[in-house]
């Protein structure tokens, strides 16, 4: 026994409603994170990732309030990200009931950032998004590097080199996304993913590219990492985060069971 | 309706433990007022945060004095993470300070290696069943009288509590082959290393039997 290997939905946010369809058949209302929040909650999952991609900076506070009405009724940990930029970010965003938050292009752009975070609030609390995309031509050794923007916008970091800075820095977890595999629904970047959870001592959560329940566990099994994190899957109603649990567990991964087993 | 006093004292998230208290029905009171917190029919110390500024908080407000009235009066004092920490006689985080001792015990960090080979991955982050020695009967009529052996909580902390009598021990939970520290009672005095207002609905029935019970 150890830490149950987590299990983490992400829904995205977009001036206070959830966007990117979830579609749960009985659900009264797909659009209020606060419904959808606690459906995952009552299905098992271990934490609740928001990304917040309002575009408008005018309408930024709605995320504040999501945040707010969420941990009001869903007594598990919260992860908000997208556009935390300054150290006010994170205190309105905790104050707000959120457990952590994800810091991603602010960090590229300032990686002091990281650090300063991380002294005023805890490493506990501070969850640094790494975008990773394979940039090694077939034959060669296996690179990655950091890009913003959706993916969009190369920086010529080195994804290993900057995930260990990044702990170095300050950060509690990493959050690794393979842009190459975001919404393909072929699977976690299996090799990436362990390349990074070799290189640092702090939590992986594996994201991008879940299609069905053996890529969850594999993520966990062959990739190494701590916790898994998918949105379509999901939302879509394919799996229930307790079905996914209940593979994870036939294929050996210790998972936080919601029903004790019966005494011995 | 029952009600409860949360300790505010200038660090940590005091609005989690205050909604997971609401949830199951209490009557909260936010408060760093010493009368307030003498007269409590309930007290709750929560915290995350270093164990020097949770103390120097403390401190500062004047309130361990009234703490300690309460504890004398026999109604219940819940520490939660920082605030279980804290019952405790001193912590070796950032150089040795001393806790409010009410239980006796000490504050050290989770060691990073596994013997000599592993690593322990610090903070200890994420869910982790408990267990004692004595088996599930352990728990009748403590604030975890709902809670099955087993039952998974959520834990974030880099230091822990080490108990110097194990009859204070309520519960442990074992991280890489280390047996830490989750949950210590003695008299009237509690403590949780996890979070119950993190942990779902096994969380929130620990709140519910310390409103409800205590």
């Amino acid at each position: 026994m150890g830490l149950a290997k987590r299990i983490i939905p992400c829904l995205d946010v977009d001036n206070g409603r959830v966007v990117k369809g979830v579609q749960f058949v009985d659900i009264r209302d797909a659009g209020d994170p606060v419904e959808v929040a606690k459906r995952y909650d009552e299905q098992g999952a271990d934490e609740i990732t928001f990304l917040d991609i309002t575009a408008s900076s005018d309408n930024r506070d709605t995320i504040v309030h999501v945040v707010e009405q969420v941990a009001g009724q869903v007594f598990i940990p919260l992860t908000v990200g997208g556009g935390i930029r300054t150290v006010d970010d994170i205190r309105r965003m905790l104050n707000a009931g959120a457990d952590k938050v994800g810091i991603n292009t602010a960090a590229v752009h300032r990686p002091e950032f990281v650090r300063e975070a991380a002294e005023k609030f805890g490493s506990q609390c501070i969850v640094v998004s790494i975008d990773a995309k394979c940039v090694s031509g077939e034959g060669e050794p296996k690179k990655w590097e950091i890009f913003t923007h959706g993916g969009r916008k190369g920086t010529g970091l080195d994804a290993i080199e900057w995930a260990i800075k990044m702990v170095e820095y300050g950060a509690g977890e990493i959050l690794l996304t393979s842009m190459d595999r975001d919404g393909t629904r072929d699977g976690f970047d299996i090799a990436l993913t362990s390349a990074i959870c070799d290189a640092v001592d702090v939590p992986v959560i594996a994201s991008g590219g879940v299609g069905n329940l053996d890529h969850l566990a594999d993520g966990i099994i062959k990739g190494k990492a701590d916790a898994v994190l998918a949105a379509s899957i999901f939302h879509f109603g394919d799996h229930t985060v307790g079905e996914a649990k209940a593979h994870m567990a036939s294929r050996g991964i210790e998972v936080r069971r919601m029903a004790a087993k019966p005494a011995e | 309706m029952a009600e409860a006093v949360i300790i505010d004292y200038g660090i940590g998230n005091i609005r989690s433990v205050q909604r997971g208290l609401e949830k199951v029905g209490a009557s909260v009171q936010v408060t760093s007022n010493p009368e307030t917190i003498a007269s409590a029919e309930r007290l709750v110390l929560p915290g995350v945060g270093a164990f020097e500024d949770g103390m120097r908080g403390l401190h500062e407000s004047g309130m361990i004095p009234a703490i300690s009235e309460f504890v004398e009066t026999g109604k219940p004092l819940l520490g939660i993470c920082l605030g279980m920490q804290m019952l405790l006689n001193q912590s070796e985080e950032h150089g040795l300070h001393a806790g409010l001792g009410f239980i006796p015990g000490e504050v050290k960090q989770i060691p990073n290696k596994i013997n000599d080979s592993g690593i322990r991955k610090i903070p200890h982050i994420g869910w982790a069943a408990l267990e004692n020695k004595t088996g599930q009967s352990a728990w009748d009529s403590t604030v975890l009288k709902d809670i099955n052996l087993g039952d998974y909580f959520y834990f974030v902390h880099s230091f822990m509590a080490v108990v110097k009598n194990d009859m204070d021990v309520l519960a442990r939970c074992e991280y890489e082959g280390l047996k830490v520290t989750a949950a210590i009672q003695k008299e009237n005095v509690i403590g949780l290393q996890f979070h119950p207002e993190k942990s779902g609905v096994f969380g929130l029935k620990i709140l519910n039997a310390f409103i409800h019970d205590f």
